[in-house]
């Protein structure tokens, strides 16, 4: 067996896969060839580092250094440079955006120093693909330890103690949810594994199946264990196809083992899992409604209770926990409930995955302790606001999160705080948001996801968000009345406090907290102005005649010729004609045109 | 059984443990409002999905509100139904449910009997605020033989669906598309009439709004009666006169065949006949062909279609036409009433008067919305002139009659003419479920054992239980028969049937909970199954009350077969009253 003295970690995520990492990986492991290192240094090819602003990424160890964008035809320039020389590809290297100098290797780099890594340990480690790197990171070693040294209760005790509370969204406690799936008796049991990851820009989920899968499949068996279950179930979107192959691929591997089957290392214990693949619902996300899809029914909620752990899939117990909370598990029953609880704030114990997204520096996937501030999240692990724009708000708990602000920067990320700040923790997308976004359009843009995605059950979530759509479609075309804004505070408040479902009952949140934080952007939309102008009902595009050369750049892209004016000459607008596309503006070279 | 206190609108209430908040405030008289929700009791179904949310009431310690009829009462629970804050919501909830509601109410089939106008009014609505800019869901309106929809009207109470998958397991209804868009309608988004739809209107009976109605024929039969060269002929079957007088604010049960006649009478029909003369007729056919089938059973025969099933249900013909292609040779080829009705009338009767076919015009009066389709069929028809001309519900006559300013419980009792107004007993229980087969049995009785019956009423066929069996002594042969009503519970019996469970000699089947007294062209019974209780007592009032009990002993049956048909099955009969059956397990394409 070769004894390698370097190791190429590149990112097979679907992100950097996108960017060709796949043909990256070739590139290196030619170039090894040729060079006769392929017994010194390996090539692996890991699930997602989550730093996707710079994908792809190349992570060579032990020294740590962090290759970033990097493409194919590079791969020449790292093995002889690197590998054979010793000497670091500086203009590969990641460059600090405030202090503009390249970091060396990922210790040093803010995006990762804040950050502890539980659920996502693995990620970027490992080859998803091979059992055998999971299990040499003490993989499988939680299920040993439960078969051996805990009954199933004492391991549910395990995961209550640690305070280990659901990661899709409602935080509800793990282990209590186990007990009670446990307490049920009936010969048929069910574990689900909630992998319908379906709030836009969030990706852990995702990322987590494709760089760990394994760690699921023990949380799984684990859980199977401590509720009576031989069945487990892998609920996930088929648009994951990365993460269906190396799911299947480990389950296989799982089966090969012995880890999955009939008497699981020797115990009493048998257990298998199979995949059911969902065709995209965001509303399938919700457990009701992901069983009924399971069961091959409309996928839509029904009322609780029954909860799943009285009468779940098929009617029998059923256990459905998220990817994320699987993928805790297992480092619980290891480093034990103290270990697991000393992270974290009173009420929310361990680390939670953010999905980092919009205006911000590094886009990517964090983990961090809950407690961790929004300002440290969107400031230091996110490199602060692109373009050096101010900030003005970030979208925490996807789609039916709350829009917070500068005021709540300092709030401890926790689900409690989160909550009361009128937003939730959700699946963990946060999308940060600056000066130049009008707040009445964010607020319509996630509704009119809601609207898309209601699955028409009960009528505050199927008509009463389309109908608070509707309202803030005419505050943007500047047809709003003051009474409109006294509706949508009363529809939203409505729709919250009767909608069926979970998700129903949050998807006014985006309107509520944008009503409380910015609420003077509503009135002023009434009022005829939209502050960020962005919303064209509003704004006009002139030219400055000062600035202007009469290059005529803008008037040969204008769609409508509403653009006039002599050669050399300052040109002039016909509002009347112009559709306000904006097009004009982004070709001028000369910053002549600006938005009044 | 274990009681549960807990506290609603400040008044203490002491419940059965299971019992939801809607139904424990209702024993203190608190009417909480609902919309999709409804207890079939009779059925032992309730429909709850929780979806339209106007039941929402506070519950102390919970964040949100709960919708009460699917809130279960737990200990300790304080309640409030009517506070501001639920007030509030259950109007702003009605609101939008109205503004995507058409406002078309005074031309709405539904108009008077809508559950959501109701509502409306019980709450107050003067205006739906952002009505000027709100857009409302369409979707294809959908027009079958039997059964209009028009899903503009559409709340996704899902009741339908309740009727049409988990009771009459049929398939035809299911929720499509998503949030705004979602209706209730047929897999692929198929027409009703190319969808495994039976036609038995049970979703029509339980519909809130306009959203599912009847094909109206009242005005062909309007244009008919006008028209001075035709002979309009009208039946009426034996649950209509159990269930009209409803539609007129007489107590559910009141029998009102003598009115009903009249009223008929007054409308201007020629003649005022009986669908319980083909029902005698029926019996006589079907019953024979029971016994013959017996016969060859007992005679060692193993190719004989045993259990017989019975045919008179042309929402049931449908579903085994549909759902057992493999058993089209099991049922009874005796045509349903109705048809039996319209050949006889028009080949015997308007022989008699004189009239030619294509001058009569044959109506019937029916519970049913599947029997609009049965006489549509083509095998029910001559060159094209079908033997019943139109059906129209009991709903669509009360209409009428109040249209026509008749004064209906005033009105004095006629009788029916003849020769195809005379019926027995055995005739008007075919309304209830177990009637038919109960009926035939009187017959069947008598013409195998050739002795006289003295006990008539054979209760152990009666019922409401969903499947029963009962073995008859046919004097020393012991005949065993099975009764299911509602197609879920058909399925069942078939089913098991298939598998080899039973040793039935016959069953009757009826698609409709209760019989045709529960059909889907009755008055809306609103999910009050007292009333279904009430109208299966009235038919066997009236059956007890009629002097002849007996099928076979009807006179003018017996006549028909001297100067017409000659005997039960002969060449003439065969012709004229039996059918065959076609396998729909394959549906069309729209």
């Amino acid at each position: 067996m070769a004894q390698y003295k370097m190791h190429l970690l590149v990112c097979g995520g679907t992100g950097c896969r996108a960017s060709e990492s796949t043909k990256l990986v070739e590139n290196l492991q030619t170039v090894l060839r040729t060079n006769g290192l392929d017994n010194e240094v390996q090539v692996v090819t890991t699930g997602c580092f989550g730093f996707c602003e710079k994908g792809p990424i190349v992570k060579v160890m032990p020294d740590n250094t962090f290759y970033v964008e990097v493409k194919p035809k590079d791969a020449e320039e790292i093995i002889n440079e690197h590998a054979i020389k010793g000497r670091k590809v500086s203009r590969l290297l990641y460059v600090d955006p405030k202090k503009e100098e390249a970091v060396s290797d990922s210790k040093h780099m803010g995006f990762y120093q804040k950050q502890i890594r539980i659920a996502l340990r693995n990620c970027g480690f490992i080859n998803p693909e091979n059992i055998d790197e999971y299990i040499a990171r003490d993989g499988y070693a939680a299920l040993g330890k439960a078969l051996t040294e805990y009954s199933p209760e004492q391991t549910i005790d395990v995961i209550k103690k640690s305070g280990l509370r659901g990661r899709g969204g409602a935080g509800f406690p793990t282990g209590l949810k186990w007990e009670f799936a446990s307490k049920y008796k009936d010969n048929e049991k069910y574990v689900v594994c909630n992998a319908d990851e379906g709030d836009p820009g969030a990706f852990m989920d995702r990322s987590i199946l494709e760089g760990d899968p394994h760690s699921i499949l023990e949380a799984m068996i684990i859980c199977g264990y401590c509720i009576g279950a031989r069945n487990g179930l892998i609920y996930i979107r088929a648009e994951y196809p990365l993460a269906i192959q190396r799911l299947k691929i480990a389950i296989n591997q799982a089966r090969e083992y012995g880890l999955l089957g009939e008497n699981i290392l020797g115990s009493s214990l048998s257990f298998d899992i199979e995949i059911r693949y969902g065709a995209g619902a965001f509303v399938c996300g919700e457990e009701t409604a992901l069983i009924h899809s399971m069961e091959g029914e409309r996928g839509e909620p029904t009322v609780k209770p029954p909860f799943p752990a009285e009468a779940g899939y098929l009617g029998k117990p059923t256990n459905v926990n998220n990817v994320e909370t699987y993928a805790s598990v297992p480092v619980i029953i290891l480093k034990g409930a103290d270990w697991f609880s000393s992270i974290g704030t009173e009420k929310s114990k361990g680390t939670k995955v953010f999905a980092l997204a919009g205006k911000i520096n590094n886009v990517g996937l964090i983990e961090v302790p809950m407690g961790t501030t929004l300002r440290e999240v969107i400031f230091e692990i996110g490199g602060g606001i692109k373009n050096g724009k101010a900030f003005k708000a970030v979208q925490t708990g996807g789609p039916s999160g709350g829009c917070l602000t500068e005021k709540h920067l300092d709030i401890p990320i926790d689900f409690e705080n989160l909550v009361a700040s009128g937003s939730m923790m959700g699946s963990g997308g946060m999308i940060v948001m600056d000066e130049d976004d009008c707040m009445v359009s964010v607020a319509k843009f996630y509704l009119e996801f809601t609207v898309e995605e209601s699955c028409g059950k009960c009528a505050p979530c199927r008509v009463g968000n389309k109908r608070m759509q509707e309202i803030l479609d005419q505050l943007t075309k500047g047809n709003g009345t003051s009474e409109m804004i006294d509706q949508l505070y009363n529809l939203g408040s409505v729709i919250k406090d009767t909608a069926l479902c979970g998700l129903g009952q949050t998807s006014p949140n985006p309107v509520l907290s944008t009503l409380q934080n910015f609420h003077n952007e509503y009135v002023a939309h009434v009022e005829g102005r939209c502050p960020a102008g962005q919303c064209r009902a509003f704004i006009q595009f002139l030219i400055i005649a000062k600035k202007c050369t009469g290059c005529t750049a803008c008037t040969r892209v204008c769609p409508t010729g509403a653009i006039t004016g002599e050669r050399k000459q300052p040109h002039t607008i016909d509002q009347l004609a112009c559709i306000k596309c904006g097009v004009c503006q982004r070709k001028c070279k000369f910053n002549a045109i600006e938005v009044m | 059984m274990e009681k549960i206190k807990l506290t609603i609108d400040k008044r203490t209430v002491e419940v059965e443990k299971g019992t939801t908040v809607y139904q424990a405030a209702k024993q203190i008289g608190v009417n909480i409002p609902v919309l999709c929700y409804m207890n079939l009791g009779h059925l032992g179904i309730e429909n709850r999905p929780g979806g339209c949310r106007v039941c929402v009431v506070e519950v102390e310690g919970r964040k949100n509100l709960a919708p009460s009829c699917s809130t279960l009462c737990t200990e300790g629970m304080v309640v409030k139904t009517n506070s501001p804050r639920v007030l509030n919501a259950r109007k702003t909830v009605l609101e939008l449910i109205l503004s995507d509601h058409p406002k078309d109410c005074l031309v709405c089939a539904k108009s008077g009997n809508c559950e959501l106008q109701e509502l409306a009014i019980k709450l107050g609505i003067r205006e739906i605020p952002g009505e000027k800019y709100s857009e409302m869901s369409t979707y294809r309106p959908d027009t079958s033989p039997s059964i209009i929809r028009d899903l503009d009207k559409c709340v996704m109470c899902r009741r339908c669906e309740t009727m049409c998958n988990k009771v009459q397991t049929v398939g035809a209804l299911n929720a499509i598309n998503r949030g705004f868009m979602a209706v209730v309608a047929p897999a692929f988004e198929r027409n009703l009439e190319n969808s495994p739809c039976t036609f038995c209107g049970q979703c029509v009976a339980v519909c809130p709004t306009g959203a599912l109605t009847e094909v109206n024929h009242t005005n062909q039969l309007i244009r008919a009666l006008a028209d001075p060269t035709k002979t309009v002929v009208v039946q009426t079957a034996p649950a209509v006169r159990a269930a009209l007088g409803e539609e007129f604010g007489m107590e559910p049960g009141t029998l009102v065949t003598g009115k009903m006649a009249a009223a008929l009478r007054t409308l201007g029909f020629d003649y005022v006949f009986d669908t319980d003369f083909a029902a005698d007729l029926t019996i006589m056919e079907e019953g024979t062909e029971l016994l013959n089938r017996i016969g060859k059973f007992l005679e060692g025969d193993k190719d004989v279609k045993l259990p017989i099933l019975t045919s008179c249900c042309p929402a049931w013909v449908n579903f085994f036409e549909c759902n057992y292609p493999d058993m089209l040779d099991v049922p009874s080829t005796a045509r349903s009433p109705q048809q039996m009705f319209g050949s006889v009338a028009k080949a015997y009767l308007a022989d008699k008067l004189g009239v030619k076919r294509e001058d009569m015009v044959v109506v019937s009066i029916m519970p049913c919305l599947a029997k609009k389709y049965e006489c549509q069929r083509d095998e029910f028809k001559i060159d094209g002139n079908p033997d019943v001309d139109f059906s129209i519900s009991t709903r669509e006559l009360a209409a009428l009659i109040k249209g026509a300013n008749i004064s209906f419980t005033s009105l004095p009792d006629e009788d029916f003419d003849n020769p195809l107004g005379e019926s027995t007993g055995a005739a008007v229980i075919f309304g209830a479920t177990g009637g038919v087969i109960e009926a035939a049995v009187r017959t069947a009785y008598e013409v195998f054992t050739k002795k006289k019956l003295d006990r008539v009423d054979f209760t152990e066929l009666r019922g409401l239980e969903g499947i029963r069996s009962a073995s008859i002594d046919f004097n020393g042969t012991t005949i065993n028969i099975g009764i299911a009503h509602g197609l879920g519970n058909a399925r069942k019996l078939l089913d098991g049937i298939r598998a080899g469970m039973y040793n039935f000699h016959a069953i009757e089947i009826m698609a409709c909970p209760g019989g045709c007294i529960g059909g889907g062209g009755q008055p809306y019974h609103h999910g009050n199954s007292e009333i279904i209780k009430a109208r299966h007592q009235a038919i066997y009032r009236e059956d007890a009350e009629k002097p002849i009990r007996k099928s076979h002993e009807n006179p003018y049956i017996v006549k028909l077969y001297e100067e017409f048909l000659g005997s039960p099955m002969s060449e003439k009969a065969h012709h004229l009253l039996h059918t065959h059956y076609f396998d729909k397990s394959k549906q069309k394409q729209d």
